[in-house]
């Protein structure tokens, strides 16, 4: 036991373990954010009265959340950086974490988006009707009326979505930031393979106290914030 | 449930002392895939008249009321409101939308607002009024409905009459030239009827035109000027209430009757 946790102390003198976690609670944070912008777009135009609207929208969402995430980060990399030369930043460092940020966000703004519909499924259709009925049209219907209730209805699953993303936050290693945790495992195991159960349980406990509050707050969020019908 | 035994006093005048026409139907048909659930339908709704649906369960009652204010399309036919056609969808229908008032059975109170805010909402939003103006009057509909001390609670800590009468409140917020009333009282508890039915004859009385599907006989006694009965779709038959009542002409009124008045 004095062995393990001399080998924590170790490994933590010689790598930057919470600055790497750090790069996955920024990259989650920036693509939560934007994640949440266009998922809920996409959920209005699913919802939208415009038949053209629906249809793009469900395209987005099928073809999105059916292709590996892997798969869209190795795309932007290739394609996008390496064959297209499109730079979202001077900085190298910079201009990959911005990579990595598009990539998780547009794969999870796809859950998102089915997460909100789950939360307006729970709005009775009454409230669109009394909505429309004093003379709001689709927008602001859907901004006063229906969106707040769906978001309250969608607490859960959009927390199970913060979750996926914030471990899906390794598969940025795909588009190179390389300052990440997956990619600070590796290096570690890498030069000390004998402290393999040490390093295993760094990162996993790492993710465990990160996620768990996650859960506590939006189980906590989704009684609290429950609309009374 | 019997309202009918009251008063007559306040009863309204012939259709020919009312205003000219507010709400017309010209041969409106809707179907929901076979059914046809509309059917020629030609109706008018004068200024100030107070009409009331009456029919059995599927005939149409609904998708009536529905159809006035566009939450139905149809599929032939013309639907005017003072004049204006309604528009198909956009600005021009949540416009003219505004000025129909609508009740529902379900109440259907935005259950994220507060009872104040149910009511200032549509004021403040469509209307553009500011928010200091559209509280006080709200705060008056409130008054008047015997509401006002519930003003900043959450539609579900109301009962059921309660949260009726703030959802005529909130149709009312919106200085409307019709109002429609789909069943307004039948998911009410017996107790609560009345209240409701007080604050609608009220408005009757002050002269607001309305369109009311009920099968409240007392209410139609006290406050309508016409009795419309509905069957598969079709306008069976129209008469004052009392002719309706006392001497309903077709066999289908005769047998919707015998079967309420069981009751
Ligand atoms: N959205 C819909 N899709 C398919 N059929 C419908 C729809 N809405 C209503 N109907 C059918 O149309 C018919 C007329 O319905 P409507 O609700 O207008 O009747 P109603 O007279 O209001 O009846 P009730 O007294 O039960 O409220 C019924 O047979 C009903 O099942
Ligand atoms: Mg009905």
């Amino acid at each position: 036991m004095g062995d393990f946790l001399s080998q924590f102390a170790a490994l933590f003198a010689e790598y930057d373990v919470p600055g790497a976690f750090w790069v996955n609670i920024q990259l989650t944070f920036w693509a939560a954010i934007f994640s949440l912008i266009l998922g809920t777009v996409l959920a209005l135009m699913r919802i939208s009265p415009i038949a053209s609207l629906q249809w793009a929208g469900a395209a987005y969402v099928n073809v999105l959340r059916n292709t590996p995430l892997t798969v869209i980060m190795t795309f932007l990399f290739l394609a996008v950086w390496t064959q297209l030369q499109i730079s979202l930043s001077d900085d190298f460092a910079q201009n990959f974490f911005r990579f990595a940020v598009v990539g998780l966000t547009v794969y999870h703004a796809a859950f998102v988006c089915e997460a909100i519909r789950s939360g307006v499924n729970t709005v009775p259709l009454g409230q669109a009707e009394a909505a429309r009925a004093i003379g709001l049209s689709f927008l602001p219907a859907a901004r006063l009326i229906i969106l707040p209730q769906a978001f309250r209805g969608a607490v859960a699953p959009l927390g199970n979505t913060l979750i996926a993303l914030l471990k899906n936050s390794t598969v940025a290693a795909a588009v190179s930031v390389s300052t990440e945790t997956s990619t600070l495992m590796r290096e570690m195991i890498e030069s000390n393979a004998n402290y393999i159960y040490a390093i295993f349980m760094t990162f996993a406990i790492g993710f465990v106290v990160l996620v768990i509050p996650i859960g506590l707050l939006t189980t906590y969020l989704s009684n609290r914030l429950a609309v009374r019908r | 449930m019997d309202h009918g035994e009251t008063t007559a006093a306040g009863k309204p005048g012939a259709p020919e002392e009312l205003g000219p026409p507010l709400v017309e139907l010209k041969g409106v048909n809707k179907h929901f895939g076979d059914l046809h659930v509309l059917r020629d339908i030609d109706l008018t709704v004068h200024r100030g008249e107070v009409l009331v649906v009456i029919g059995p369960s599927g005939s149409g009652k609904s998708t009536l009321c529905r159809a006035i204010n566009r939450l139905e399309t149809v599929d032939e036919g013309e639907i005017v409101i003072d004049g204006q056609p309604l528009p198909q969808e956009g600005r021009a229908l949540a416009k003219l939308r505004a000025d129909v008032g609508m009740v529902f059975q379900a109440f259907n109170l935005f259950a994220h607002k507060t009872i104040l805010e149910n009511v200032t909402l549509g004021p403040v939003k469509v209307r553009r009024e500011r928010g200091a103006a559209a509280k006080e009057r709200a705060l008056a509909l409130l008054d008047r409905v015997g509401v006002k001390n519930q003003a900043h609670k959450m539609p579900a800590q109301l009962s059921g009459g309660q949260q009726q009468r703030v959802a005529i409140a909130r149709a009312l917020a919106m200085q409307p030239k019709v109002m429609l009333f789909d069943e307004p009282t039948s998911a009410l508890d017996p107790e609560m009827i009345n209240e409701v039915l007080d604050v609608m004859v009220a408005l009757a009385k002050e002269g607001m035109t309305m369109i009311v599907v009920t099968h409240e006989m007392g209410f139609a006694r006290k406050a309508a000027n016409r009795v419309v009965f509905m069957s598969d779709g079709e306008i069976v038959e129209e008469a004052t209430p009392e002719e309706f009542f006392t001497a309903p002409r077709s066999d289908r009124a005769k047998d919707f009757l015998s079967k309420i008045l069981t009751h």
